[in-house]
Parts: C-alpha cells; structure tokens; sequence
C-alpha cells in the first residue's frame, strides 16, 4: 500500500443535498469516491493526487432504477450488479448488462457503479460504447438543479468531459426504442474475466424491407479503447444506412473503421492488432445483421 | 497389515482446517512485540556505478534506521552456489531493483514515503539485456564473457552423421520469462539478540539455504541462527533462493536495531525485484533418416541469468539434460550456456530448464514431422525411448516403460483421431480453427547427478510423549502437500492411522537438514528417509521389547509413550544413501542423471478466433507414469495446478521489459489465467512403481510444467498452418503471423 | 546501537470512530477514515483470516462479504464500512463444525497453499447465496475474480458442487 491514510480526508455527508452544496462551496477541492474500483486502485499505488473525498456511495438519490414508458432512467450510483439483474436492462439494453457482466469479477462488479465508469473515463471502460449506441442522456447535477446533456459528445478528450467542478452525474437516461434492434457487443481482453479490453464494440442495427432485398434502415456503432474517448463511428453509420448487407458493404465498412479509430500500442496490445481486430468486429456485427431478421 | 492403509488413500491435508478457516498464519498475519517494519531502496537503473547517496532532510533520519553494504558484518554476499550477488550493492549495481541500502522504522507509511527520500546518483553504464546482446560482448557485465556456466554433452558422434541423413532439420525456439506469482508475496520477520544470535520466520521452501547464507552475510556461527518457515502460500521456485536476500535484508537491520523488523513486499515490487523463470533459446538441427528415425543431432541450449550467476548453472543443467526429450539419440552434442544480462537475477520456477529445453524438443519434433512427411505420432513413435536404451547421458532405462502404449492412450482419452478428422473438415468454414497438438515427455526427480549425495539428506522421526509420532523434516509446505504425504509415510511404515502422526514446522532448531524443497524430490527422496527413519522408531521398540513384530495401534502408543518415560526421547534419524549402480560423472557429464524419470504424454485441443487471433484451449488430456499415487486428491492437484501454469506460461503470461525491468508488474497486467478461462483439465495416472521411491511413487511436481506449452503451440499451428516458435504466444503474434502469410 | 524509536506517533485528529458488525459481533474502531477495510479487519480487528495478494482488486483474496455482497476489502475506504454487516472466513465455521462449503474445499483439495481460500470460500459462498443451482459456467464466472495459482481451479469446483450435493441432503 502506498499512500498514507492519514494524509487524505475522506467524508461521507449521506445525502445528494449536502455533497453538491460543499462541491459548490469549495470547487475543484473534493474528489467524489462511489464504490472506489477505480479511485482506490490509484490510491493503493501511491498515484491518487487528491487528498480530500468526498463519500457518494449509496446515497439514496443516486440509487434508483425509475421505468417510465419512453425511458429507463439508471441512478449513477446503481451498481454494475444491480444492472445486470434488473429485468428491464436485461431485455431491452442487453449491451449494457453485457458491458457489466464483463467488467471485473463479482466483487468488484458490486461496487463499480455506472456513473464512476463514465467520469473515470478510460478509453477502455466497458459500459460507454453501449451508452453511445443507446444514445444515452445524462442528467447532471450541482446546487444550482439538473441539466440534460446528450452523452454523445460528453467526453471531449483523454480523460476530459462536459462536466463542471460542482457537478456529479446524477443519472443515464435511455430510450426505450431499440427492442426491434439486434444488440451486439463484444470485448477483447487478454483473458476471459477480470480483463482491460484491448477492443470492445457496441452495436445496433435494423433492416428494413427495400425493392431488392433488406438494407440497413439504421446503424449504430461505437468503440472502446481504440481511442482516448470512446469512439461513434458516426460517418460509417451515415454511409452505410441504406444500404443491403453485401460483402462489398462489408469490406468497406471494415476498412473505414480501421481508418476511423486511433489506436495505440501500450502495455496490453498493439495499434496494427486493434485496428484490424475493430475492423474484423464491425464486419461480424454486420454480417449478424443480414441474417438477424431485425425490420422495422 | 498387507493393504495399504494410508498410501494411496486421500486423506486430510494435515494443515487444512486451518487453511479454510483462516487460521493459517503466514508472515504479514505475525507481529512481535516492539516490531518495526523494513524496506529497500533499490536501484532505479540497470548498471553504473553509485555517485551519492543523498537523504531527504524533510525526513527525521535519526527515527530511522539505515543498513548499507558498510554495515554487513560477515561477507557481503548471498551464499548459495557462487557468491557474486552482493547482499547489498557496494558502490556498483548490475540491474534494476537491486538492493542498495535497508531502512525500517515503526511506521510503515511513513517508511514508504522514506524510501522515496533516499536519491540515488549514478554514472551510468552501458547494459545488456538480451541473450543475443550478451553474446555479442561488446560490453562485459560479467567475468570474462559474459558466460555464467556451460555444459556439454557428447554422446556417439554426431558429426558423422550429417552425411548420412535423409533430412536435415533445424529449428530455433524461444520462451519469456515467467513470474511464479504465488498470491503470499515474499516476506519475513528476523529478531536479533547477542545471546539467541538470529532468529528468522519466513515465507520460504529451505530453511537450511536461509540458515547456511545468514551465517555467512552476519559471521556467526550455526548455532546462532535459526530459520522457522512461516504457513507459505505458493512458492513454486520462487521462494527457494530469494528468501535468502530478504531474510538477509531483515537480519542486518534486527543487528542494528535490537528489535525485530517484518519486511513484506507489495505485489509490485514482488514482480519487479524478485527472481522469474529463465527466458531461453533452443537451437536444434537434427538428421533424420527416411525412416524419420533420428540419427543425430545439435542442441545448443541458452538460457538468460540475469546480472548474477545464482542457481543458473543448476537450471541450466537440468534443462540441457532434458533437451533430448523422452527420445532415442544415437549420437548427440548439446551444449547448455547461461550467460548474464542486467535485468534482476532469474531463478526457480517449477520445472527449473526442463519447460524451456522440452519446449524446443517438442516443438522440434512436429518440425521434424514435417519434413519427413510423417504424422506428428509417428514421428514420435519411431523415435521413443525403449528399455534397454540409453538417454544422451548414456543413462540405461531399466523400467519397462512403453511410451507408444502411453501415447495410444492420451490419443484414446482425448479422442485425437477423431477430432483431427473433424477440424480438417470444420477449419474450412468455421469463423473457428481448431487444432490437436501433442507433446511427450519426461521428469528426472531429484537432484541431478551427484546432487543427493552432496545434499545428505538427514530425516528424523520420533516418537511423543503421548504415544503419537513426529516427522522431523526441513522439507516445507507450500501446498503441493509435503505434510500430508510424509505422515501418510510414516504412517504406513509403522502401520498406524495417519491420524496419529504429525509433522514438525520446519524449525532449524528442530529439524535436521533434509534438503531443499525443490527437485520434485521430496514424496520419493525424502519420502523413502521418513519410511527408513520410521521403521527405525519401531525397531527399537521391538528391540526394547515393548511391541511385538504385530501390534495394535494402541499397543504401539503405550509403548511409546513407556519407552520416552524410561529413556527420555525416541527418535531414529536416517540419511540418504545414494541407491548401488547409480553412477554420475560429473567432468563428462554422463551416467545416471536422476534415480528416476516420470513419463507423460499431454494433448491439447484449441480453437482460434480468426475475428480476434485469440487461441483458447478447449480440452487438455494430462496423462502420466508417476511410479506411485501416494495420494489422488493431492496429485489430481498437482497434476492440474502445473498444467495451469503451463497453459499460462503459453498463451497468457508475458513480461514486458523495458531497459531490464518490468514494466508490467501488476496484476492487471501481469496476466495468468482465471477459472473461466481454463478448459476442463482431464488428468490420468499410471504406476509402475520405482525402486528408488517411497512406496514406489516417483516426484510429480514439476513434472506438469513441462508439457502445456508445446501440445497447445503444436495445436495452434494444426489448427493455422502457421508456425510458431515462441511463447508466450498472444492474439498480437498469431495476428502478425496469419497477416503475414496473407490469410484474413 | 541502540535508536530511539520511541516515535511520536501520527497526528490522531484525522481518525474517526466506525462502529460495524463483523460476524455477528458489535465491533468499533478508531481509524483514519480512508484506512482500507482489509487493514481495519487485519490490524484493528486482528481478524487475519482476510488475505492481502495485490493490493488492486484483481486477486480476491482480501474478499469478504459486506451486507452479503462480496466485495473486494483492499478497495473499500473504512468509512463506507460503517454501519455494515460484514462477514469473513473467521464467521463461516460454527465453532468446531465447519460449513458445508469449508467441509468440501477440504475433501477436495479445494485449498493447497491456502492463501486464496479464504477469499474463494467467501466468493463460493457469496455464489451458492445467488443460485442455489448453479451450473458448472455460473461457478467459473462467480469465482473469476478469484485467483488461484496452485489448483488450475479444477478441485475448486468440485469442492462447490461437493458443497451444493451436501446441503441438498442436509
């Protein structure tokens, strides 16, 4: 253990009310811990630079799973567990309980929260690729209330994001409009569980009848770790929407992809590898699609 | 009693109800009154020389206390086979991490923050961190060429046989170093007084290497010094000479301070400044008859020590003597070279050469296959050791081993044929390639050659005051079941329950010196002493006349218990003698290498994601000859932790060098596999028995390590039709291989 | 030779007073809020049976369960401990009757050198409380974030449906 408990602070207020009102209070000077899968691993190596925290874990407001008929409306505290068993994500954003199912083993799956992945921001963190294709709104909240912000461009850079020194996440906001999508994830890590992905792609697409045969009536597709934010492949989306499921279509979609991403060589993997590997997914995700029966 | 009673039953791990209660103490669960905890400043470069040594003044440096090489009362080195490694480096380092200067103090935070307050000057030198760098010798880091050890091993004659061969095959395979990452990282608590001398509880596998180093690093004498090993959790290899440099560490500061002082690493610093498998490099060329018989050949095996000599020139023999595999080789030259490099000594990992040189070997003979134009079967088959027929130390096989038969039925268990027949079909659609790799080989247990009879080894077995009976061994737990299988041995020899017998902790007060744990000797070396020492128990009660040559067990308490009330204590010791007819040269490298060889044949099957290039083995058939099953359960184990490890040390385990150190020393980073990613490991035994073991059993331990590797690289390439040499093989190398022969 | 060791100490203005419940038992301790866990359970607390062996949430040995979810100790801060109900290896045995599950992990050869076992029995346990009926797959994921380096798992898993059978007849 490298750090010295002694030299942080760490408080727990217990409500919504008081954490915002001490971020606006004293900006910049508390960093939010919820279940610590992330903040504690930096500690223990000695790299965590903040000295005071402040406790967001199982805060009530920060909890709830609300349905409505349009959305789903998921607490940035709920757990990744709480995720994974819950009915609704289950069924209708399978992306979202695939990404946490894969995220660390059991123990740490019951203390990462949703929100924590996305301030935490790594280009590797599982869950934002779906979050992307689902097209997720985030509810952000300080002392002065809420606002609603698209999730689509909410990171603007490596480990930099739309979000003020008072402000904490509040919720992510779903559509429920993919049920007649097919779903596809998947991640590459160095091993099957407890893995950093080296690739990981999130999916949707629908077909709709056309006078030749079905093409894509709508395509989503976004990456992690292949980039310092995770990545929408918004241009191959735009491209390739009207279009039928050819081999041609299929080639060319993984060779944009290639082209699309920045990936790096680092301690887990290589850029050559991750960008054909993304390619090779993309292509899988598409040619899923042609024989998925997904119409509108 | 004719039936075994104890032997081959699978009794309760002596030492288990602790375990899964949690009431197992290993060192970081120990503290001692007024103890203070150490650290180690290490080096932050891989060679120079050191300038200053400066001390932060925002630190109150007379709190602390301060070890150097200036404080080190006997020689400053750690005494195992040579005496290079210094203990602490004296004005010049040889690799990353090396220990430079000691400090401890009451507070372990503000301890680590101390560490970071002492500033290192150097001039730096050039280093050298690969084999092929070293070879080179444009820069000398070590005597006067680099070159820890070699060895040669001549058989026949090899250089007439090139005109005669029908091929002549040549390969070169390599294998990376390998982290033993037991999950107890390295630790130890020493306690000092002028009176006691040192005192040493540690997380170790030999007392006795700890106790012979100490004695020479602080000049005292045997008798003041005692090393007690602590509940261990994992070792393989990699507790057998490193604990000598931390117990080292601790003893000099408990000298300087009076108190006693636990130093216990964190993982990172476990991984990084610790002791790994040899990397190495295997040259083959081999002629082959039309036959595919093989005529003879060139090995010239390489393996990286690292910046000083340690236990290199002992894993080197035993890999070079391995290399020939389980193979007939009429005429043979192998030369084994360890040469250094600056990156922290490499040193034992469970099966210590023989995995890199096997490796090679099976690697080679699917080239060889190849070539000729026969199945990677056949191509074994024709080349097998028979009975009768000599290794490349012109060591006779006496036992009647049938390595064909072994091989027909790892093929039956794993359904070879038929899932071969089925893949070459599937390969051609599937998004799926899948492959079956064989690999066939052998174990020597024990200590190599003249080893045994240098060790002398002693065991004692006494008997207790209320009539149970005590094993006194310095052979250690660490999980591979020494305390279990010893009292079964005892118990059997004396015809007891196994519930009577226990086994003393490993206390160099205590217990005489039966040799390190490691060799996989400790069931069939150390095994065959309890028994001899046991008997010995009994046959002086016999003697005495207080049993008969029949007795109950409750006859035997009382009579045990009568005999320590008239005589004091009962205790017989047996040493080890080594066995008639076995005959080692140790100028010509010939003879009889190991009292006994356990044989195997593994087969692994794998698919290959073609979307990602990741391999992943689906099914593993481990079948092996081990002479005896002393204990199903225990051997099961071993036979399923060494496979894991070696499907580790193939497809998932790498360490990243950067300038001699590792970059990766943690576990998110440092991969081994976890239980959703290993197949179902399916593991068989045969017994044949072994004259020179405890109730035959032959050693098992490493035994596991030596085939994973080349069955599933063997299979990757089945299944690609992509040759691959190395390992560790990542997604990365099967993409960079399959691009490169144009395939998608 | 002799130093003076006789350290001032920390500043003690920093430590809180936490009560929690570990294995059924009121417990309170005074400790730098951002303590971990698994140090208050080891030193405070003197409960060792909880294991340290990377000190980054990757091996699980340092598991226990909080609030029956299992949970990593080396990353949890002693404050959101408080007011827990936490359960570790030392709470599973009912004095000398040892669970079903320790039972097994006995007769299997579940536990070699034993570091891991603490944390793989709890995370055993934790499994059995979720499914009751878990398949061969469900007993790889539960147990994934628990890293043995001795067994390849293999007697692991025999140990938990060993444990599953046990308590069907029980």
């Amino acid at each position: 253990m490298r750090s010295d408990p002694a030299d942080y602070e760490l408080i727990a207020p217990g409500n919504l009310q008081a954490v915002v009102s001490l971020l606006a209070d004293e900006p910049g000077q508390w960093l939010p811990i919820a279940g610590g899968t992330d903040v504690m691993v930096q500690y223990a190596a000695g790299k965590l630079p903040a000295r005071k925290l402040i406790s967001i874990w199982n805060l009530p407001e920060l909890r709830a799973i609300e349905i409505s008929p349009e959305e789903i409306r998921i607490g940035a505290g709920c757990s990744y567990t709480e995720l994974r068993e819950h009915n609704v994500i289950a069924q209708e954003f399978p992306l979202l309980a695939s990404a946490a199912r894969w995220t660390g083993g059991i123990a740490n799956q019951n203390r990462g929260t949703l929100g924590g992945n996305i301030v935490n921001a790594s280009p590797a963190a599982d869950s934002l690729p779906a979050l992307l294709v689902y097209e997720a709104e985030l509810i952000l909240v300080s002392r002065r209330g809420e606002r609603r912000v698209p999730y689509v461009d909410f990171h603007t850079d490596y480990k930099k994001m739309k979000l003020g020194p008072e402000e904490l996440i509040r919720a992510i906001c779903l559509g429920r409009r993919f049920s007649n999508y097919l779903h596809y994830a998947r991640k590459v890590g160095a091993r099957d569980a407890q893995a950093i992905s080296k690739v990981c792609v999130a999916a949707l697409g629908r077909l709709r009848g056309g006078v030749t045969g079905s093409v894509i009536d709508d395509v989503r597709i976004a990456l992690g770790s292949v980039a310092p934010v995770p990545l929408r492949l918004t241009e191959v989306e735009r491209i390739a929407k009207g279009k039928p499921v050819e081999p041609e279509l299929v080639q060319w979609t993984r060779k944009m992809t290639s082209a699309a991403i920045q990936p790096i060589d680092d301690i887990r993997s290589t850029a050559r590898y991750r960008s054909v590997v993304a390619g090779n997914l993309v292509a899988e995700f598409l040619q899923q699609l042609r024989g998925s029966g997904k119409t509108v | 009693m004719t039936e075994e009673h104890s032997i081959g039953k699978s009794v309760p791990r002596k030492e288990g109800r602790d375990k899964v209660t949690g009431a197992a103490r290993y060192i970081d669960d120990m503290t001692m009154p007024g103890m203070i905890y150490g650290a180690t400043v290490r080096s932050q470069i891989p060679r120079g020389v050191i300038k200053h040594i400066s001390f932060d003044p925002q630190f109150e440096w007379s709190e602390f206390v301060v070890v150097t090489a200036q404080d080190i009362p006997g020689k400053n080195c750690i005494a195992l086979i040579g005496d290079d490694q210094p203990c602490l480096a004296d004005g010049k380092v040889n690799h990353p991490e090396e220990p430079i200067l000691l400090l401890a103090h009451a507070d372990p935070h503000l301890l680590r923050k101390a560490v970071d307050g002492v500033s290192i000057e150097y001039e730096p030198l050039p280093a050298v961190f690969t084999i092929e760098e070293s070879e080179r010798c444009s820069e000398i880091i070590w005597g006067m060429d680099n070159t820890l050890k070699t060895f040669l091993i001549a058989k026949g004659d090899v250089d007439r046989v090139w005109a005669k061969a029908d091929y002549i095959v040549e390969g070169e395979y390599t294998t990376g170093a390998q982290e033993q990452l037991y999950i107890e990282n390295n630790g130890v608590i020493a306690a000092f007084d002028l009176e006691q001398g040192i005192t040493v509880w540690g997380s170790l596998q030999c007392p006795y290497y700890v106790h012979k180093a100490l004695m020479a690093l602080c000049n005292l004498p045997a008798e003041k010094i005692r090393v007690v090993q602590a509940e261990t959790g994992g070792a393989f290899g990699g507790k057998e000479d490193y604990p000598s440099i931390i117990a080292g560490h601790a003893a000099l500061l408990a000298m300087k301070s009076g108190r006693p002082v636990k130093i216990v690493y964190d993982r990172l610093e476990d991984m990084t400044a610790t002791t790994k498998r040899h990397p190495s490099r295997t040259r083959h060329r081999t002629a082959v008859g039309k036959d595919g018989r093989i005529l003879g050949g060139e090995i010239d095996f390489t393996i990286d020590g690292g910046a000083y000599a340690t236990l290199s020139s002992v894993v080197l023999s035993r890999g070079t003597i391995h290399a020939g595999g389980p193979y007939y080789w009429p005429n043979i030259r192998i030369r084994g070279k360890a040469v250094a490099t600056n990156t922290p000594p490499h040193g034992a990992f469970r099966g210590f050469g023989a995995p890199q040189s096997l490796f090679a070997m099976e690697r080679h003979m699917d080239r060889i296959a190849q070539a000729v134009g026969l199945s990677p079967v056949e191509i074994r088959r024709r080349n097998f050791l028979k009975p009768g027929e000599a290794t490349t130390t012109e060591q006779t096989i006496r036992e009647e081993i049938d390595l064909g038969k072994l091989l027909d039925r790892a093929l039956e268990l794993s359904d070879y044929t038929a899932k071969k027949a089925r893949f070459a079909e599937e390969n051609a659609v599937g998004p799926f390639k899948k492959g079956m790799g064989i690999a066939a080989f052998l174990h020597g247990a024990g200590f190599t050659g003249s080893g045994e009879r240098y060790l002398a080894s002693v065991v004692g077995v006494e008997g207790c005051a209320d009539g149970g009976v005590r094993v006194l061994v310095s052979s250690t737990e660490f999980g591979q079941g020494t305390n279990t299988v010893l009292c079964q041995i005892a118990a059997e020899a004396l015809d007891l329950p196994y519930e009577d017998v226990r086994i003393a902790q490993p206390d160099t007060n205590q217990v005489p010196n039966s040799g390190p744990t490691v060799a996989s000797r400790t069931a069939m070396v150390v095994g065959s002493l309890v028994r001899s020492a046991a008997l010995g128990i009994k046959q002086t009660l016999i003697a005495g006349g207080m049993i008969g040559t029949s007795y109950s067990a409750e006859e035997f308490r009382a009579a045990c218990r009568r005999y320590i009330a008239e005589h004091g204590e009962l205790r017989s010791l047996a040493r080890y003698e080594a066995p008639a007819g076995v005959f080692w040269d140790d100028q010509r490298y010939r003879g009889e290498a190991y009292a006994a060889f356990a044989w195997a044949v593994y087969v692994a099957e794998v698919a290959v994601d073609l979307s990602t290039y990741s391999a992943r083995v689906e099914d593993f058939v481990a079948l092996q000859e081990v002479g005896k099953v002393l204990h199903p359960v225990l051997a099961k184990g071993q036979i399923a932790g060494g496979v894991a490890q070696g499907i580790g040390f193939a497809l998932y385990e790498k360490v990243i060098w950067q300038n001699g150190r590792m970059q990766n020393g943690q576990m998110t980073n440092y991969i081994m596999p976890t239980s959703a990613d290993l197949p179902p490991i399916r593991i068989f035994f045969e017994e044949m028995g072994n004259v020179h073991g405890a109730y035959g059993a032959k050693g098992i331990g490493e035994l596991p390590m030596d085939g994973p590797a080349p069955a599933i690289v063997n299979a990757i390439e089945d299944a690609l039709g992509t040759r691959f040499d190395s390992v560790p093989l990542f997604p990365e190398d099967i993409f960079e291989a399959v691009c490169a022969t144009g395939e998608r | 030779m002799s130093h003076s060791f006789e350290y001032r100490g920390k500043d003690d203005r920093g430590k809180c007073e936490l009560s929690l419940t570990v294995n059924g038992k009121p417990a309170t301790v005074r400790v730098f809020p951002m303590e971990r866990l698994l140090d208050v359970l080891r030193g405070e607390l003197g409960l060792t049976g909880t294991k340290e062996g990377c000190g980054e949430g990757e091996c699980g040995s340092c598991s226990v369960l909080m609030n029956g979810e299992l949970v990593n100790s080396c990353l949890i801060p002693a404050l959101q401990a408080a007011d827990t109900n936490l359960t570790t290896i030392e709470g599973l045995a009912e004095g000398p009757q040892l669970s079903a599950l320790q039972a097994a992990f006995l007769e299997c050869g579940g536990a070699q050198c034993g570091i891991c076992t603490p944390g793989m029995i709890l995370a055993s346990c934790h499994l059995l409380n979720k499914k009751p009926e878990p398949s061969l797959e469900d007993i790889r994921e539960g147990l994934s974030g628990n890293l043995c380096r001795c067994t390849g798992y293999m007697q692991i898993f025999e140990a938990v449906v060993q444990a599953l059978r046990r308590r069907a007849i029980a």
